[in-house]
C-alpha cells in the first residue's frame, strides 16, 4: 500500500504530506499566456477537482506538472521533486492525459506491456490493470479501433500501470457511458480513501460536486478558488424567490423597496431579490393578496460555477452575437 | 537517485534504466504489424532486385542493367536492390518514431521516461540492431544467390572487398533506418520525414549534377548520403567516388548530425 512519504522520512501521524506543489507556474505559447503565476497545493486522500471552462489552462497545468510541457518559469514538484527527477516516474504519478495518448496500431495489451517495461512492471500487473478496467475481451485487439470509452479505460489501466501514489486524470468521463461514470467516480474515491492523491480535471462543476472533496478553480490560467466542494456549494447558495400571484402587480408594489429587486419572467411570476421567502408570504397575507408560488431559488452548481468564471471564460457564445449585433447596426 | 527508494513493492516496478527503455522499445516495435511488413518488403527488394540484376546481366552482355552507368561487378550486381531497400528501412525508421507524434503515443512514452533521451537511444539501437541483421541475412543471401546465377563471372566471399560489400549491406540498411528515426524525432511528421528521406536519396544526387559546375560538382556529389553510402559498398571504386572508409565517415557523419539534432528538439520542446 502506497502511502505518502515513501521517499525520505515517513510524516509523523496527523502530518498531511503535499504530494502536488504548483508553485508560480507560468506557461506562454509566443503573446498568449495559457497559465499564469498558478500556485496550489494537492493533497493526498481525497480527489481534488481541477475545474476551469475549456482553454482555461487545465491540460497544459497537468501537462507541466508531468515534465511534458516545460513551464516559462514557475515550479511543479509531484512527492517533493520534479517528475523526470524520480527514479521510476510511473510509480510515483500515474497519469490519464487523453484516451489518444495510444499508438493506434498496437493493441491494448502490448501497449501496456511496453510502457511496463520502462518501469520494471512484471506482466502478471498488466494483466491485472486490464482486468481492472473491464477490457480482457479487447486487450488483443488494436487500441485504434477502440470506442472513446475504452479509450478512457485504456487510459486509466496506464494510469495505475505500476501503483502509483498520485493519480492525474484530465477529463477521465468524457465518453463514458453512465455505467463508466459511476464506475471512475467509486474508483477515484476508493484510490483517494487508499491514502493516494487523486487530482482529477473536468470542465463539468455537477460531476465535480458529486466526485471531488475539494476543488481548485482557474479561468485563464489563473487561480480563481482553491476550496472545499461544501464551501463552494455554500457560497453558491443565492436569496432569490421566486413569486407567481394572480394579483402581481398589487403584490409588486407591495414588496418592492430599495434592497428590493424584481424582476418579471413571465405575466404573474417574478424573482425577487432582498427578501426571503417568509418576509414576502407574511406581507402578502397580510394584504389578503393571493400567493400560487413561493419558492426559494438555489442556483444550480453549473450556474455558480458559470458565475464564478464568467470574467474567464475563454470563448464566449455571446461574443458572436454582440459581433452579429455590432455588425447589424452598422 | 538512490535504488532504496524504488524498492519493490506489491505490484513489482523499478528505475527507468537505458536498458527497460531498450526493452520497451523492442516491445513497440514488433507490436506492429508495419514493422514485419515493411522489414518483409526490404528483404524481398533486395534479394530479388539482386536475383533479376545477375540473371539479366548473366544471359545478357555482361553489362550493368544501368548500361555504363549500372553497376559493372558481380558483388554489385548482386547487391543492387540496396537502394530501394534502404528507402523500405529508412521509411519504416521515420515510422517508428513519427508515428508516435501522429498518434499521440509520445505522451505515453514520455511520461514513462520524462527524461526522455533515452527513448530516442533506445529507439535507434533496437531499430539498428534489428535492421542489421536483417539486412545481413539478406545481403548475404542476395550475394549467394546472385554469384551462384552469375556462375564463372560471379565472385566468391574470399575475393577482396566482398565481406566489407555484403556486411557494408546491412550497415547502410542500419544506418537508413537510424537516419530515418532521427529525421522522425526531428520533423515530428511522418510525410515531412519521408519526403526528407526521398529528396535526399534520390532527387538531392540528380539536381547536384544538373545545377552544379563539372569542376567542383563530383567534389559534392560524392559526399551526399546515398553516394557516401554506396561508396563504403562498392567493391571497385569508381572515378569520383569516396573512398570506402571516407564514405562510411561521411555517412556516419549525416546520422550523427541529424540524431544530434534529433536529441536537442526531443529534450527542448513540448511533447
Amino acid at each position: 500500500m502506497p502511502t505518502a512519504g515513501r521517499c525520505g522520512a515517513p510524516p509523523g501521524p496527523g502530518i498531511v504530506v503535499p504530494v502536488i506543489e504548483v508553485h508560480e507556474l507560468t506557461k506562454r505559447y509566443g503573446d498568449k499566456t495559457a497559465v499564469d503565476g498558478l500556485s496550489f497545493t494537492v493533497r493526498p486522500g481525497v480527489v481534488t477537482g481541477f475545474l476551469g471552462p475549456n482553454g482555461a489552462g487545465k491540460s497544459t497545468t497537468m501537462r507541466m506538472i508531468l515534465g511534458l510541457d516545460r513551464p516559462t518559469s514557475g515550479t511543479a514538484t509531484v512527492n517533493g521533486r520534479r517528475y523526470a527527477e524520480h527514479a521510476a516516474p510511473l510509480r510515483e504519478a500515474g497519469a490519464l492525459l487523453d484516451a489518444k495518448a495510444v499508438h493506434t496500431g498496437r493493441s491494448a495489451y502490448h501497449h501496456l506491456l511496453a510502457m511496463a517495461a520502462t518501469t520494471g512492471v512484471p506482466r502478471d500487473r498488466v494483466d491485472e490493470v486490464i482486468h481492472l478496467v473491464g477490457l480482457q475481451d479487447v486487450a488483443r485487439k488494436r487500441a485504434g479501433a477502440f470506442s472513446l470509452g475504452m479509450g478512457q479505460r485504456l487510459g486509466i489501466a496506464s494510469a495505475l500501470l505500476a501503483d502509483p501514489r498520485v493519480l492525474i486524470l484530465d477529463e477521465p468521463v468524457n465518453g463514458l457511458d453512465p455505467e463508466g461514470v459511476l464506475w471512475i467516480r467509486n474508483l477515484m474515491r476508493d484510490l483517494a480513501s487508499q491514502g493516494r492523491t487523486v487530482f482529477v480535471s473536468s470542465h463539468l462543476m455537477n460531476e465535480m460536486a458529486v466526485t471531488a472533496e475539494h476543488l481548485i478553480v482557474i479561468g485563464r490560467g489563473r487561480l480563481i478558488a482553491d476550496l472545499p466542494v461544501s464551501a463552494f456549494i455554500e457560497q453558491a447558495a443565492s436569496n432569490s424567490v421566486r413569486v407567481r400571484s394572480p394579483r402581481a402587480s398589487e403584490l409588486f408594489q407591495l414588496i418592492s423597496g430599495a434592497d428590493v429587486s424584481i424582476t418579471n419572467v413571465e405575466p404573474g411570476l417574478f424573482d425577487v431579490t432582498g427578501l426571503t421567502a417568509e418576509q414576502i408570504g407574511d406581507r402578502a397575507a397580510a394584504a389578503g393578496i393571493p400567493v400560487h408560488e413561493l419558492t426559494p431559488q438555489r442556483p444550480s452548481l453549473e450556474q455558480a460555477f458559470m458565475e464564478l468564471t464568467r470574467d474567464s471564460v475563454e470563448y464566449h457564445a455571446s461574443t458572436q452575437n454582440e459581433r452579429a449585433q455590432a455588425g447589424a447596426a452598422q | 537517485m538512490s535504488t532504496t527508494t524504488a524498492a519493490t513493492h506489491a505490484t513489482g516496478g523499478a528505475p527507468v534504466t537505458q536498458f527497460r527503455v531498450i526493452r520497451s522499445e523492442w516491445i513497440k516495435l514488433w507490436s506492429l504489424r508495419s514493422t514485419t511488413v515493411t522489414l518483409g518488403v526490404a528483404v524481398a527488394l533486395l534479394i530479388g532486385v539482386g536475383l533479376i540484376a545477375s540473371s539479366v546481366i548473366g544471359n545478357g552482355d555482361g553489362r550493368g542493367p544501368g548500361g555504363d552507368d549500372g553497376p559493372q561487378n558481380p558483388v554489385d550486381i548482386s547487391l543492387a536492390g540496396l537502394n530501394l531497400a534502404q528507402l523500405a528501412l529508412a521509411t519504416l525508421g521515420v515510422l517508428f518514431m513519427a508515428s508516435e507524434y501522429s498518434t499521440g503515443m509520445i505522451r505515453s512514452s514520455l511520461a514513462a521516461v520524462p527524461k526522455r533521451l533515452p527513448v530516442l537511444w533506445a529507439k535507434a539501437a533496437v531499430f539498428a540492431a534489428v535492421a542489421f541483421a536483417v539486412g545481413l541475412v539478406a545481403s548475404a543471401i542476395a550475394f549467394t544467390g546472385g554469384q551462384a546465377i552469375l556462375g564463372d563471372a560471379g565472385a566468391s566471399w574470399s575475393d577482396p572487398g566482398v565481406a566489407r560489400a555484403v556486411v557494408g549491406t546491412a550497415v547502410v540498411l542500419a544506418g537508413f533506418g537510424v537516419l530515418g528515426i532521427a529525421l522522425g524525432a526531428l520533423l515530428r511528421s511522418t510525410p515531412a520525414a519521408i519526403s526528407t528521406i526521398v529528396g535526399a536519396m534520390f532527387l538531392l544526387p540528380g539536381i547536384a549534377g544538373l545545377v552544379l559546375p563539372d569542376s567542383w560538382g563530383d567534389n559534392v556529389t560524392r559526399v551526399l548520403p546515398p553516394n557516401a553510402a554506396e561508396a563504403f559498398t562498392d567493391v571497385t571504386r569508381n572515378d569520383g567516388t569516396l573512398s570506402p572508409w571516407a564514405g562510411l565517415a561521411v555517412f556516419t557523419a549525416y546520422i550523427a548530425a541529424t540524431t544530434i539534432a534529433a536529441a536537442w528538439r526531443l529534450k527542448r520542446t513540448d511533447a
